[in-house]
């Protein structure tokens, strides 16, 4: 009981906290991802615009995605809402709930990489360098205009001979970083400025429907983690029986076939018991070899139909006597 | 016993995250892997694709097959594949399980190593350097350069130290065209294989959730029956070792109090436990006689009943039980349809 209610009180306080912490771990992850980046503008007319673009919008995706596939909730929410409803009814409040907490912790990571990427400025400078007008920047303004959209696409280059050390480059590198940051510093305060208001009103509105919902997908939650391992445990009994199943056929075929009289009585009780009545390297090999040509079935029920007189022996080390019997008289044939 | 129990629950129900933590592992490796590997770019035209390539694609498929090697799984895939059908039928899903989860783990160092190849940038430039379109990035009218000329000045581009075409084409250009393109291919490759994963995913509950389940309950159970089998199989030969180990002192002690014509002294009926531990051995002389008959003659693999009271063991004289070429009776009947 005890260790029932250890259990609960373990899944009840940490499943959210196992959330948060692998959305926390992605987010380092992308920062990391980002400083251990080499990023090297193309220099290229055509090709800044897409690189830098690219690299501000395609990584958030995938961090998107794997906020997702490492979320174990997500695979419940998406198991409860194509269930068939059977003797349970779907409480659509409760799917949407899921999804919205998982949604949550999945954009945090791509939120991150997106506004460390605009405080940096490199995909911006990149990406419209090319797009500024010569006319504002003293180094541009006498060329002609495919010498100019050339020029300024080597700006965020700094080691292109041309640009090397020109006023003009630092100039348009200096107005598209204060624009980047300043982008990146306006997001960050609106997301937390959304996100303190959405969590101090929330209250407000359907306070009781949201208490039930976040019961119930809790619920869910533990539910099929209780599943699973009451799957894990049957399956370990199961198996322990079909061996000892396995032991006590081997047993009998051996004795039918070598007439010896049974032995009862005197002599080592335990040691017999582990031994299960092989005594001899030809019947281990016999074991051995029928183990692996002939697997028994998976069917333990016979175990107490065919030979209702075998007696109860000692338990080998692993098992329990009572929660042997006690847990699973039904399922003996799945 | 509780801690068996409990053991076992936590492999079991750790069984996924102890193999994703292998795959971790695997994956931080060919990352450590590749930053420790000091790529040499041959910079001469048809060497640089073959190891640009090279590079690219053989450590993955190696990472591939460690993968499958290191997992424990394997074996046991292979067991229930190749067994002979028995008295249990086979179940193809199952074994279609088993071989789908173990791939997917095995592909993520692989997928790793060439993300990161192409992130980085090298192996591509090495590869491709002499496919740069000259023509838009560089000088084309560059006089009399014939083709080959160009190839072998074009493949020099990753060798920034004997590069000699500057005037052809930009180093920093060539080399910083030929990385766009490769980390433009490493992203997309990461999108895909993200986008791979979570289809695969997320489908799999909309279709085949019930065959799902049934897969890996019983995926799980082979695994546990062949752990609990081999428990018991150690459990049977440790009792059996020591059974049999018993019978050879006890045989020995009495051998040599038959050889000596000593009346075989009944231990006192308050005799203690040490005593009983001895078996019967209590001087050197028998004590070095025991060590070299269990060297020269190890006594057969075959345990006879315990004796009885009356103690028949030394009554004949000769034969002591430990030679092999004295069966007993009950063993006679040795059926040879084994």
């Amino acid at each position: 009981m005890d260790r029932f209610r250890m259990i609960f009180q373990y899944f009840q306080s940490n499943s959210e906290s196992v959330m948060n912490g692998i959305c926390g771990l992605l987010a380092l992850a992308s920062v990391k991802m980002y400083t251990s980046f080499d990023f090297s503008c193309p220099c290229l007319p055509q090709y800044n615009m897409a690189y830098g673009l690219g690299i501000m919008f395609v990584p958030p995706i995938i961090l998107f995605l794997c906020g997702l596939i490492l979320n174990r909730q997500s695979l419940v929410m998406l198991e409860e809402w194509r269930r068939p409803p059977g003797h349970r009814k779907k409480d659509l409040a409760v799917i949407r709930y899921m999804c919205s907490s998982i949604m949550q912790r999945a954009m945090v990571a791509p939120v991150v990489w997106i506004i460390v990427t605009l405080l940096d400025g490199k995909c911006l400078i990149c990406a419209f360098s090319g797009s500024m007008d010569p006319q504002k920047f003293v180094g541009f303004a006498n060329v002609s205009t495919v010498q100019a959209q050339q020029l300024l696409a080597k700006v965020p280059c700094k080691d292109e001979e041309l640009m090397r050390n020109t006023t003009s480059r630092k100039a348009v590198t200096r107005y598209l970083r204060c624009w980047s940051q300043a982008l990146g510093w306006s997001i960050l305060l609106i997301l937390i400025i959304a996100a303190f208001l959405a969590r101090w009103l929330r209250p407000c509105f359907n306070q009781a429907t949201l208490l039930q919902a976040r019961h119930w997908s809790n619920y869910i939650d533990i539910e099929q983690k209780i599943f699973e391992e009451t799957c894990c445990e049957h399956s370990r009994l199961f198996a322990h029986k079909c061996i000892l199943h396995f032991f006590e056929s081997m047993r009998q075929e051996l004795k039918l076939h070598s007439f010896s009289l049974p032995r009862e009585g005197e002599g080592d009780e335990e040691g017999e018991d582990l031994l299960q009545g092989i005594t001899d390297q030809d019947q281990v090999n016999k074991l051995l070899k029928t183990w692996y040509y002939e697997k028994p079935p998976l069917d333990v029920s016979q175990a107490h139909q065919r030979h209702p007189l075998v007696r109860e022996r000692s338990p080998l080390p692993w098992a329990d006597n009572t929660s042997t019997h006690s847990k699973f008289p039904q399922h003996t044939n799945v | 016993m509780d801690k068996f129990r409990m053991i076992f629950q936590f492999f079991q129900s750790n069984q996924e995250s102890f193999m994703n933590g292998i795959c971790g592992i695997m994956a931080l490796a060919s990352t450590q892997m590749y930053s420790a590997f000091d790529f040499n770019c041959p910079c001469l035209p048809h060497y640089n694709l073959a190891y640009g390539l090279g590079i690219l694609l053989v450590p993955p498929f190696i990472l591939f097959l460690l993968g499958f090697v290191l997992n424990n799984n394997i074996s046991m895939l292979a067991e229930e594949w190749r067994r002979p059908q028995g008295q249990r039928g086979k179940d193809p899903a199952v074994l279609r399980y088993m071989f789908c989860s173990m791939a997917q783990r095995a592909m993520i160092a692989p997928a790793v190593w060439v993300s990161v190849t192409l992130l980085d940038g090298k192996c591509i430039t090495c590869a491709f350097c002499t496919s740069v379109p000259v023509e838009t990035l560089g000088n084309a009218s560059h006089p009399h350069l014939s083709q080959g000329e160009i190839q072998r000045v074009l493949a020099r581009i990753p060798c920034k130290e004997i590069y000699n075409g500057q005037q052809l084409i930009a180093n920093e250009v060539a080399i910083r065209y030929l990385r766009c393109i490769s980390q433009a291919l490493g992203w997309c490759f990461v999108l895909l294989m993200t986008t791979l994963a979570f289809l695969v995913r997320s489908l799999r509950p909309c279709f085949s959730q019930a065959a799902f389940l049934k897969s890996r309950y019983w995926s799980h159970y082979i695994d546990i029956e062949r752990k609990l089998f081999d428990e018991t199989c150690a459990e049977h030969a440790r009792s059996f070792a020591k059974v049999c180990i018993q019978q050879f002192f006890e045989g020995m002690s009495t051998d040599l109090v038959a050889a000596r014509c000593h009346l075989p002294r009944k231990a006192p009926a308050n005799a203690g436990e040490a005593d009983e531990k001895l078996l019967g051995i209590t001087d050197q002389g028998t004590m070095n006689m025991a060590l070299k008959n269990w060297h020269r003659c190890k006594p057969p693999l075959h345990l006879h009943p315990p004796a009885l009271p009356t103690g028949n063991g030394w009554a004949g004289e000769g034969q002591p039980p430990t030679h092999p070429s004295a069966p007993q009776k009950e063993t006679a009947a040795y059926y040879s349809w084994v």
